[in-house]
């Protein structure tokens, strides 16, 4: 039920005007960090502020809310959200991918390929991709204006100089329609290639840094590398332990302390409903619900 | 006191017509004059000296040469290499930039200012070169360690930190890091600063060698008589902002006219 003594989805309608028009404006212009007023929301900054703000502007009373938390639905971080939903704007809420119209996620893009009929807002802890190497405001909002994307190169470079290969698992720079570059917020690197081209609308919302940045469907989105060392998506090397996934993120969780662990997706969606279908990987016990 | 000139005077340009023209540059803080009236010509291959006491204007003026400032006043035209000559003072910000990153190198006095200290040797010297679009680790790894070999630092170390370095090799590495995209102007900022005497000479020597091998011009702020006797062909010795004395470097230091340039060279300890 909604809480009456709140407007719908918490935040009050000219808070929503203002972050939908840095929103179109992210879309006019894909990648471009866009400043917007970010609300104190009741919740630390670090657990998704800039997300909910953002999904609250979404969200309509008919639109039905997924929460994903490091790629699954039953963390922490996603139940508050999406009880915190449920209660203040009383839209109906699902677990399943397909079946949601707005998604918010930290650090994950779901398995399940998105349509043009979804959402997927991200919560970003630092959207500035050049931060760490120029800790200047001024001169970082230079560098994007003026296309100076060589300093991303160099964390590259120094990644394969200390260990290889390019080491950057997560939050790996894509560079947008050949224009800005892009922190993709936490994801792992192998949920890049989703980014790009893809049908849904992807909205990125950082509430400490207010910046609110977006990917309009279709977009391309390019992983950057080095010719000699070309960007791989990768994976830890097994099946999922539960559902037997071969092309599926994967967490690893220690078992034991003699050395046991398991590979298991890390999108519980997913994961369910391969297992619900009948699939299994190599720890898979009896999936009871569908066992008759 | 007469010394063998390090770099042959009177080379013909190869290209007829300054490298850089400054034309009246003046920078004021408020009421204060920072420099004033300045004007030259620096020729392809020409090292200039610019010296003078603290605060008569010298990095002020070098500043205002490089684009880190905007001066007030004058004309600072540079042979640009598509468009002839260009005032840097009025040209576009990206186009300046992009100068400063491919013709135009600048050492800092001290190497912290011209470095990036959290990233390896390598990663500083192939800056440059990703900056201008280079996509090639090989090849940029390639040329980070021929740099680091031109400046006399070991292979070994392409991948330490510079603040494991000491202050002559980190002021090495910054010379490398401006040099690898083959620059034709190069701004010192009392490039020798802070490094005892022997670090000193070594520096001065490797930085002759670059300078006549690879024909650069340059343009050398510092009050080190002995640098600009060593590297300087032509020497403006500046006062309260202002040019009091120009000429070649030996004529102005055996034979100072200026009642302050007399004080200057008069006043180095003879050892």
């Amino acid at each position: 039920m909604t809480d009456t003594a709140y407007n719908f989805a918490y935040l009050d309608e000219e808070t929503k005007r203002m972050i939908r028009r840095a929103i179109l404006k992210g879309i006019a212009i894909p990648g471009y960090q866009v400043p917007f007023a970010s609300r104190e929301m009741p919740m630390p900054y670090g657990w998704g502020t800039g997300g909910v703000q953002v999904t609250a502007a979404c969200l309509t009373p008919g639109d039905r809310l997924k929460v994903i938390d490091q790629g699954a639905d039953d963390t922490t971080n996603a139940v508050s959200i999406r009880k915190f939903f449920e209660r203040t704007a009383g839209v109906a809420t699902t677990e399943r991918t397909a079946e949601a119209t707005v998604i918010q996620t930290r650090h994950r893009i779901p398995e399940t390929p998105l349509t043009g009929d979804q959402i997927l807002v991200y919560q970003v802890p630092i959207p500035e991709p050049l931060r760490f190497l120029e800790p200047r405001e001024t001169e970082t909002r230079k560098m994007h204006e003026l296309e100076e994307y060589g300093l991303m190169h160099v964390k590259l470079y120094e990644d394969i100089a200390r260990h290889g290969h390019i080491s950057t698992a997560y939050a790996y720079p894509v560079r947008v329609e050949g224009r800005y570059v892009m922190d993709p917020s936490p994801i792992p690197k192998f949920d890049n290639p989703k980014l790009s081209g893809n049908p849904a609308i992807q909205l990125f919302g950082a509430g400490r840094e207010q910046r609110i940045y977006a990917l309009p469907p279709f977009t391309e989105a390019v992983s950057l590398d080095f010719e000699d060392h070309p960007f791989e998506a990768s994976k830890p090397d097994h099946p999922c332990d539960l559902c037997g996934a071969e092309g599926s993120y994967l967490d690893e969780v220690i078992t034991d302390d003699r050395g046991g662990r398991m590979f298991v997706c890390s999108d519980t969606d997913f994961c369910a409903e391969r297992r619900a279908a009948g699939h299994a990987g190599r720890l898979a016990a009896p999936y009871e619900e569908t066992a008759a | 006191m007469t010394m063998v000139h390090p770099i042959a005077p009177g080379t013909p340009p190869a290209v007829p017509g300054p490298l850089l023209s400054v034309d009246g540059i003046e920078k004021r803080y408020g009421a204060r004059i920072g420099c004033t009236g300045v004007s030259f010509d620096l020729w392809p291959g020409e090292v200039m000296g610019i010296v003078g006491e603290s605060g008569s204007g010298k990095s002020t003026l070098l500043n205002c040469l490089a684009g880190h400032l905007a001066p007030d006043a004058g004309r600072v035209l540079f042979d640009t290499r598509d468009g002839g000559m260009v005032d840097t003072v009025t040209m576009a910000e990206p186009a300046r930039r992009r100068l400063s990153r491919t013709d135009w190198a600048f050492v800092h006095q001290n190497p912290r200012d011209g470095l990036r200290m959290g990233v390896s040797a390598g990663g500083n010297v192939g800056e440059r070169l990703m900056a201008v679009g280079a996509r090639n680790y090989g090849g940029i790894r390639a040329a980070a360690l021929d740099w680091l070999d031109r400046v006399e630092i070991a292979a070994d170390r392409v991948d330490d930190r510079p603040s494991a370095f000491s202050g002559g090799m980190q002021q090495r590495l910054q010379i490398a890091r401006n040099l690898v995209t083959g620059p034709r102007l190069v701004f010192m900022d009392e490039p020798t600063g802070g490094l005892d005497v022997s670090v000193q000479a070594r520096l001065l020597d490797l930085l002759r060698g670059l300078v006549r091998e690879m024909g650069l011009s340059a343009i050398i702020v510092t009050h080190d008589l002995a640098v600009v006797r060593l590297l300087a062909d032509r020497l403006m010795v500046m006062k309260s902002g202002r040019v009091v004395e120009a000429g070649l470097t030996d004529q102005v230091l055996d034979d100072p006219q200026h009642a302050y340039t007399q004080l200057l060279v008069s006043s180095v300890l003879q050892v």
